[in-house]
C-alpha cells in the first residue's frame, strides 16, 4: 500500500532549489525546477552519498555538491560517463501544495 | 690581432653558429665563409612553401649579402668556391677555383646530400632531389611544361614536394615502399587519415611499391617509371625524397675521423682540436640529425666554445615534427609506438578526422602522435621534455590543456616565465626576446602582425600557441586572441570575457536574462556557468543585483564547508589571527554544546569546528554572534584570512607592526566576493614568517616601509608572488591592496585564482593600471570600498537573527 502525503507549500522550496523531507526511509530531497515541476529523490548521491539536496539544480538535473556528478531528477540516473542510480519517489504539486507518495513500511 | 675563423658551408647550421658567435664575441675573429650555393644563406625548410607558391625566394633569405658585409664576413659563394681541400698542417682551406683562406679555427657545416637510389635510370634528365633552391627552380620549371610527376618516398619531404607540385598543377603520384606514410613519424591509424585527406586533395599513391627502373625517352629524359609488379606510370619529372646522408666527403678526404657522419664530442669538436663541425654532417653519440631544432642547440654550444668561454655541452633533446602542408594538422614527437612497458591513450574520431595518441611509460609521456587536432601538441611535448608525472590528470590528458582549469597546471608552458633567450619558434629560430622586442618597438597587436614581422610560427605553425602567449603576456589586457576564446562550458559558445562584456551594455540583470540573450543551449545553465555568471552579475551591479543562492555552491549557501560525510565546518573570523581568552572560551563552549568531534587550527590562523550537523549551524552561529564573533568566510570565493606574524610589537627583528596592519587590512577586506578564494598575509620583516610570498596579496615590511607582492599561490602548483611596488605607509598598503583586489574582481574569470590570472594578462599590465597610473588606482580603490558597503554583512547574523534563508537549514517536513 502506498499513501500520498502533503508535505508543504510549493513556495517553501526555492526555484531551482531543494528541501529535505525526513522519513523513516531516510532523507528525501524534493526539487523544484524553473517550470515549477517537483521531483523527489533519495538525498544521497550514487557516487559517495553526497547530499543531492545541496546541489545546483538545472533543467531536470542536479549536480552533486561533493564531486559534481549530474543526476537526472526524473529517473535518478547519473548522466554522462558516470553510472549509478538514486532511488526516485513520486511527487507532484496541486494548488500550490506539494505531495509525496510513499510506500507504507 | 683577431684570430681567423673559416666556415665551410653557408647553410643553416654554419650561419646560425656565426650569428651566435657575433652575439657573444663580436671582436674575436675575422670570419671567412665558403659556400657552394651562390647566395647568402636561406631558410631551407621554407623551400616547401616556395614550391607551393606561398613564399618567394627573397622571403626565405635569412641573411642576404649585405649582412655579410655589415659584419665584415668574407663570403666566397658559388659552385667554384666549393671547398675541395684542407691543409691541416698549414691550417688553410682551398676552394675549387684555388681561393685559399688560413684559419686558427675551422668550422665544418657541410650539411647532407640527398640519397639517390641507384636504380637503372637514376641519372636521367628530370630525375632530381629536393634539397636546395636549384631543385625547387627545376620543379617550378617542369610544372609549367610537363604533366606527370612522380615523387619517390612518402616521408615528410616527399609529401611536401608532392603537395607543392600538385599545387603547381601537376598530376602527382607518390611512390612509397611501405604501407604507412611518414612511417618514422606516424603510426598506422594517423597515417591512414593523412593518406585519405591527401587523396581527397588530389594526390595519388602507390603504396608497398617496388620500383624497378626509370625509363628514358629518345633525348635521355625520363619518361616513365616501372615497378616489379609490371605496372608502368608516365613520368615527366621524378623527385627522389628517400633520405639524406651526411656530407662527409671533404672531411674524409683530409683524414678527419668519420663514421656515418663526422664524429664530434660534446663540445662539437672533431678529432682535430682546431676543427669543429655542426649540423647534418655530424655524428654525435651515435646520432645523426635532420631537423633544425637540435642544430640550433648545437650552434649555441659551438659558438660558446669558439668564443673560448668553454662552458656548455651539447646533449640531444627530443624533437617534434609537423608536416608543412597547409590545412593538414599533424604532430608527432618521441616514441609513439611503445612496447610492453608502455600504455597508449588513444582518442579516435574518424568522422571528424581526428586521432590523438599519447604513449606513457610509468605515468610520463614518452611520445605522441596527433592528427586533425594538434592544439595540444606543444603542451604534450613540453610535458614529455620536462618528464612531468601526469598521473594526476591522466584521465583528462587527451582533452588537452584547456581542460585543466584552475591554477594547478596552468604554469606548465606559461610563456610569461620564459627567459628572453628561450626559443619559441624552432623552424625560424625566433627567441622570446625577439618577439617581445618586435611587439614593443613596432607596436604589433595581432598574431598575424607578429608572424609577418618575426616569422615566429610562420612556417610549421606548431608554436602558434606559445607565440600567442608571448603576445598576451607582453601586451597584457590589450590582447584579444584570434582564435575563439575557450567557452565557459557546454551550455554556451561564448567565453568568460565575452559573456561578461555582454552584461552591462545589454542591461542583463539575471542569469536567465543572460542565457536568453546569448542563446544558451540549456536555459538553466549548469553547475559551471551558473555560479560564474552569478558572480559576474554581482560584480557588474553592486548593491543592485541580488545574489542568487540557487546558483551558489552549497558551501556559499550554507556559509560553512561541506565535508565528505555531509556535515559542515564552522570557522569564526579572527582578524589578523589575533584572538582573546574570552573568545576561546566561547568557542570551547560551542564545541561542547554541539558535540563537535574535532577542533582544529587552520592554516590561516584560526579555529575550525569540524563535523557540525546542518541543523546545528544556526544555533551555533547565534551563540558565536552573541559573543561578538562573525563568519570567517572559510568556505567562499571570497577573502579568506589575513595571516600575520607577530611583528614589531614583540618580535626582536620586526620593523613594522605587521599584526596591526593585518587587522586593518582584514577589517577593510572581509566579506568581499572574489572570482576565487583570496588570501592575504603580512610579515613584519623580510624573514617573512607569515609566508606572505605565496599569497594573493603578500605584504613584507622593510625598514623604510612595506613591499607589496601579488599573485602568489600555495596550491597544487606553488607560485611565488611577483613584486608589485614598495610603499611608505599603511594607508598606501590599504589603497594598493583594495585596488588590486578590485581589478581582479572586475577582470578575473570565475574560479581563476590570481596566479593564473596574472599569467594570462601579465604583471606589466597590472603595474600599468595600478602602479604607473595613480588615477586608475584611486578609481579601483574607490570601487572596492563602494562594493564593500554592500557586502560587509555577516551572513551568520543574517541567518541566525534576521531570519534570512532559514528554510535552507531545516527540513521541509518530517513524516
Ligand atoms: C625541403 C626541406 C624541408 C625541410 N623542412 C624541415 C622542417 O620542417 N623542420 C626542420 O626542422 N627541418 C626541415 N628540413 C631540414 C633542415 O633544412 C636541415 O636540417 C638543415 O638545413 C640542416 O642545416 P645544415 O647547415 O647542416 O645543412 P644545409 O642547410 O644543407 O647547409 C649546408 C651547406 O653547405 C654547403 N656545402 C656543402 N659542402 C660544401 C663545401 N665543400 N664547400 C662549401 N660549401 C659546402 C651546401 O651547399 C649547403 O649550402 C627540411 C629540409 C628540406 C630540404
Ligand atoms: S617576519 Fe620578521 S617580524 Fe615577523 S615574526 Fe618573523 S622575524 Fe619577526
Ligand atoms: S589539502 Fe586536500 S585533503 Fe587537505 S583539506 Fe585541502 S583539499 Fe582537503
Ligand atoms: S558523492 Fe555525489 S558526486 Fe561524489
Amino acid at each position: 500500500m502506498s499513501k500520498t502525503i502533503e508535505i508543504g507549500k510549493l513556495t517553501d522550496i526555492p526555484k531551482l532549489g531543494s528541501r529535505v523531507v525526513k522519513t523513516q526511509q531516510g532523507n528525501i530531497a524534493i526539487f523544484r525546477t524553473m517550470e515549477d515541476e517537483v521531483f523527489a529523490l533519495h538525498d544521497s548521491c550514487p557516487h559517495k552519498q553526497g547530499a543531492l539536496s545541496q546541489g545546483i539544480v538545472h533543467g531536470k538535473s542536479v549536480t552533486c555538491p561533493l564531486h559534481n556528478w549530474v543526476i537526472g531528477l526524473d529517473d535518478g540516473e547519473a548522466k554522462g560517463h558516470d553510472t549509478g542510480c538514486t532511488k526516485t519517489f513520486e511527487a507532484h504539486q496541486e494548488g500550490g501544495m506539494v505531495y509525496l507518495v510513499l510506500d507504507e513500511v | 690581432m683577431r684570430e681567423k675563423l673559416v666556415v665551410i658551408g653557408n647553410g643553416m647550421a654554419g650561419m646560425r653558429t656565426v650569428e651566435e658567435l657575433l652575439k657573444i664575441a663580436p671582436e674575436k675573429y675575422d670570419i671567412t665563409v665558403f659556400g657552394a650555393e651562390p647566395y647568402g644563406n636561406y631558410n631551407r625548410i621554407m623551400l616547401s612553401p616556395v614550391l607551393t607558391g606561398e613564399k618567394t625566394v627573397e622571403e626565405i633569405m635569412i641573411n642576404d649579402l649585405d649582412w655579410y658585409k655589415e659584419n665584415n664576413i668574407t663570403l666566397y659563394a658559388g659552385e667554384d668556391k666549393k671547398a675541395v681541400d684542407i691543409d691541416r698542417r698549414n691550417q688553410k682551406v682551398i676552394a675549387a677555383d684555388g681561393t685559399e683562406a688560413e684559419y686558427d679555427r675551422l668550422l665544418l657545416a657541410t650539411g647532407s646530400n640527398p640519397f639517390i637510389i641507384p636504380l637503372p635510370g637514376h641519372d636521367l634528365d628530370g630525375v632530381i632531389a629536393f634539397r636546395d633552391i636549384a631543385d625547387v627552380e627545376t620543379m617550378l620549371q617542369a610544372s609549367k611544361e610537363k604533366k606527370h610527376a612522380i615523387v619517390i618516398g612518402g616521408g615528410l619531404l616527399g609529401l611536401e614536394a608532392a603537395n607543392g607540385l600538385m599545387k603547381q598543377g601537376m598530376e602527382v603520384t607518390v611512390v612509397h615502399n611501405l604501407d604507412v606514410l611518414m612511417n618514422r613519424q606516424l603510426d598506422e591509424p594517423s597515417a591512414k587519415l593523412l593518406e585519405q585527406s591527401l587523396v581527397e586533395r588530389g594526390l595519388s599513391f602507390k603504396m608497398n611499391a617496388n620500383t624497378s627502373e626509370l625509363k628514358a625517352d629518345e633525348n635521355g629524359h625520363v619518361k616513365s617509371i616501372a615497378f616489379s609488379d609490371g605496372e608502368e606510370l608516365p613520368a615527366d619529372l621524378v623527385v627522389m625524397a628517400v633520405g639524406i646522408r651526411p656530407n662527409i666527403e671533404l672531411a674524409q678526404k683530409v683524414g678527419l675521423h668519420c663514421e656515418r657522419g663526422i664524429v664530434v664530442n660534446d663540445t662539437l669538436q672533431t678529432f682535430d682540436p682546431k676543427i669543429y663541425a655542426i649540423g647534418e654532417c655530424i655524428q654525435h653519440r651515435e646520432e645523426l640529425f635532420g631537423l633544425v631544432a637540435p642544430i640550433w642547440d648545437q650552434a649555441k654550444v659551438a659558438a660558446n666554445h669558439l668564443a673560448a668561454y668553454g662552458i656548455g655541452i651539447y646533449r640531444t633533446q627530443a624533437t617534434s615534427t609537423k608536416l608543412k602542408v597547409t590545412g593538414i594538422d599533424l604532430f608527432s614527437a618521441g616514441d609513439f609506438t611503445g612496447d610492453d612497458e608502455t600504455d597508449d591513450i588513444v582518442f579516435q574520431d574518424p568522422k571528424r578526422g581526428i586521432y590523438k595518441k599519447v604513449v606513457l611509460k610509468e605515468d610520463k609521456i614518452i611520445g605522441s602522435v596527433m592528427y586533425g587536432d594538434t592544439i595540444d601538441g606543444s603542451w604534450y611535448f613540453q610535458l614529455m621534455k620536462d618528464g612531468t608525472n601526469v598521473a594526476d590528470f591522466r584521465d583528462s590528458l587527451l582533452f588537452g590543456q584547456a581542460h585543466m582549469g584552475d591554477s594547478g597546471h596552468a604554469g606548465v608552458n606559461a610563456a610569461a616565465d620564459l627567459p628572453d633567450s628561450a626559443e619559441i619558434c624552432g623552424c625560424n629560430g625566433v627567441c622570446k626576446g625577439d618577439i617581445v622586442k618586435a611587439i614593443t618597438e613596432e607596436n604589433l597587436y595581432t598574431l598575424d602582425e607578429v608572424r609577418a614581422s618575426t616569422k615566429a610560427s610562420a612556417s610549421c605553425g606548431s608554436c602558434t600557441g606559445l607565440v600567442e602567449q608571448v603576445i598576451a603576456s607582453t601586451l597584457g589586457g590589450d590582447y584579444t586572441p584570434s582564435e575563439s576564446e575557450k567557452t565557459i562550458c557546454a551550455c554556451t559558445n561564448y567565453g568568460h570575457d565575452q559573456v561578461r562584456d555582454a552584461i552591462k551594455p545589454n542591461n542583463l540583470k539575471s542569469f536567465h536574462a543572460v542565457s536568453d540573450f546569448l542563446e544558451f543551449s540549456n536555459p538553466d545553465g549548469c553547475h559551471v556557468c551558473r555560479p560564474a555568471i552569478n558572480y559576474y552579475l554581482l560584480a557588474a551591479w553592486p548593491g543592485e543585483y541580488e545574489d542568487d543562492m540557487a546558483s551558489r555552491f552549497t558551501n556559499e549557501r550554507m556559509h560553512a564547508n561541506i565535508q565528505k560525510d555531509n556535515t559542515y565546518t564552522v570557522v569564526p573570523r579572527m582578524f589578523g589571527g589575533v584572538t582573546t581568552a574570552k573568545d576561546l572560551r566561547v568557542i570551547a563552549d560551542a564545541a561542547d554544546k554541539y558535540d563537535v568531534p574535532m577542533v582544529k587550527v587552520t592554516g590561516g590562523q584560526r579555529i575550525d569546528l569540524v563535523g557540525v550537523k546542518k541543523e546545528d549551524l544556526i544555533p551555533m552561529w547565534k551563540d558565536l554572534n552573541d559573543a561578538g564573533m562573525v563568519s570567517g568566510h572559510a568556505y567562499g570565493k571570497a577573502l579568506r584570512t589575513v595571516k600575520t606574524c607577530i611583528g614589531s610589537q614583540y618580535c626582536r627583528f620586526g620593523t613594522q607592526d605587521s599584526t596591526g596592519a593585518g587587522i586593518r587590512i582584514e577589517e577593510m577586506t572581509w566579506g568581499s566576493w572574489t572570482p576565487a578564494k583570496f588570501k592575504i598575509a603580512v610579515s613584519g620583516c623580510p624573514r617573512n614568517c607569515a609566508e606572505a610570498t605565496i599569497k594573493d596579496v603578500g605584504i613584507v615590511a622593510v625598514d623604510s616601509g612595506w613591499e607589496i607582492y601579488v599573485a602568489g599561490n600555495g596550491g597544487i602548483k606553488v607560485r611565488v608572488s611577483d613584486f608589485l611596488v614598495k610603499v611608505a605607509t599603511e594607508d598606501e598598503v590599504l589603497e594598493y591592496t583594495g585596488a588590486f583586489m578590485q581589478m581582479y574582481r572586475e577582470q578575473g574569470h570565475h574560479n581563476e585564482r590570481t596566479a593564473p590570472w596574472i599569467e594570462r594578462v601579465g604583471l606589466q599590465y597590472i603595474k600599468d593600471e595600478i602602479v604607473e597610473n595613480a588615477e586608475k588606482r584611486k578609481a579601483y580603490y574607490e570601487g572596492f570600498l563602494l562594493s564593500q558597503k554592500f557586502s560587509q554583512k555577516d551572513p551568520w547574523k543574517e541567518r541566525a537573527s534576521e531570519g534570512v534563508a532559514q528554510n535552507d537549514f531545516i527540513p521541509l517536513a518530517e513524516v
